[in-house]
């Protein structure tokens, strides 16, 4: 059973791979660039494991922000991650000594492999969650310490393949489209961030929109309870 | 040096805070209203994501936002024609590269 476990988990996980490893490189490439060598750059994608926060934090600690500012900047970059944080409740509930590990390592992507709650038959649920947030995490710091190393020195162009990561959430739209009947939360998921895309413009709709579709879907909930 | 360290402590520190904070508040038990929004924010969310990975699109200048489109499309296809995310997700990763490093 573990053996399938992890088969079933690395294979979940490939569609990852490669865009952390690219994104992970272009990550250590930065760092190195910044003055920063291979063990500031594992300790970060270690510790934090953060994409997009990672980046920021490259500009924040070349230049030299306050502690203030810092922690401030990082709550407003990763304030989505309460939100996979209270979608995850209920799922990794049973995940005892897992759990601790899991919840450090739920990026945007491990949470777009693992917010639809199922799991392939035959496998422990919460061992392949594990594992599957542990591969992805393996992938970014392997391609932190590759472009930590070796720079820009890459063996074919990679232009565009940061695409992959885009495709992913594509795909995941898709099929969550497909496997329910119930197309009123993807809805309103969509029209909200458009809507605030246009409002607020592109460096700052993600909050509002979070808390758009929280709204919204809160007065849908009151809607469906009067209904019952 | 000293600083960088303190700083990328605090960025690592915030950043698990936030992850865990929810589980901290709801662990004794879960209420209806959270539940509820486990079961309809994923959803929502991932649409969110899309949007948010296509965000730096420029529709009105060249190349109007046409290999991202076409490679969405290529992807959603072959979801629906495969049910399976690997071939769907290089499919139109492959697209989208020979698109903008050949074409556009």
């Amino acid at each position: 059973m573990n053996a399938r476990t992890i088969r079933k988990a690395f294979y979940k996980s490939i569609p990852v791979m490669a865009g952390y490893i690219v994104l992970g490189t272009g990550f250590g490439i930065l760092m190195r660039n910044a003055g920063y060598g291979v063990l500031w750059t594992a300790a970060m994608s270690l510790f934090m494991f953060a994409g997009s926060m990672q980046f920021v934090g490259v500009g924040l600690i070349t230049g030299g922000a306050s502690v203030l500012t810092t922690a401030i900047t990082t709550f407003m970059v990763n304030a989505r991650h309460l939100f996979y944080s209270i979608s995850m409740i209920e799922k990794y509930k049973d995940a005892g000594p897992y759990k601790p590990y899991m919840i450090f390592a739920l990026t945007d992507e491990t949470y777009s492999l693992l917010c639809d709650g199922t799991t392939p038959e035959g496998v422990d649920p919460d061992l392949y969650r594990f594992l599957v947030s542990l591969f992805n995490h393996s992938y970014w710091v392997a391609g932190s310490i590759i472009g930590s190393l070796l720079g820009a020195v890459l063996p074919f162009p990679t232009t565009g393949i940061e695409f992959s990561m885009t495709a992913l959430f594509v795909a995941a739209f898709t099929e969550q489209w497909l496997t329910t009947k119930d197309h009123v939360p993807v809805l309103t998921g969509l029209i909200c961030t458009l809507l605030c895309l246009i409002v607020f413009g592109r460096e700052r709709f993600l909050i509002p929109a979070m808390l758009l579709i929280t709204l919204v879907l809160t007065v849908l909930r009151r809607r469906e309870e009067g209904r019952l | 040096m000293m600083h960088s360290a303190v700083l990328i402590a605090t960025m690592s520190i915030v950043t698990i805070l936030t992850r865990f904070l929810p589980f901290v508040v709801f662990r004794k038990e879960t209420p209806g209203y959270i539940s509820y929004l486990g079961r309809v924010l994923p959803p929502a969310i991932i649409a969110m994501l899309v949007v948010y990975c296509l965000k730096d699109i420029t529709p009105a200048a060249y190349p109007f936002g046409i290999p991202e489109l076409i490679a969405v499309v290529c992807v959603a296809a072959v979801q629906v024609w495969k049910r399976n995310s690997l071939i769907s997700i290089l499919s139109g990763t492959v697209i989208y590269m020979v698109l903008i490093q050949m074409v556009f």
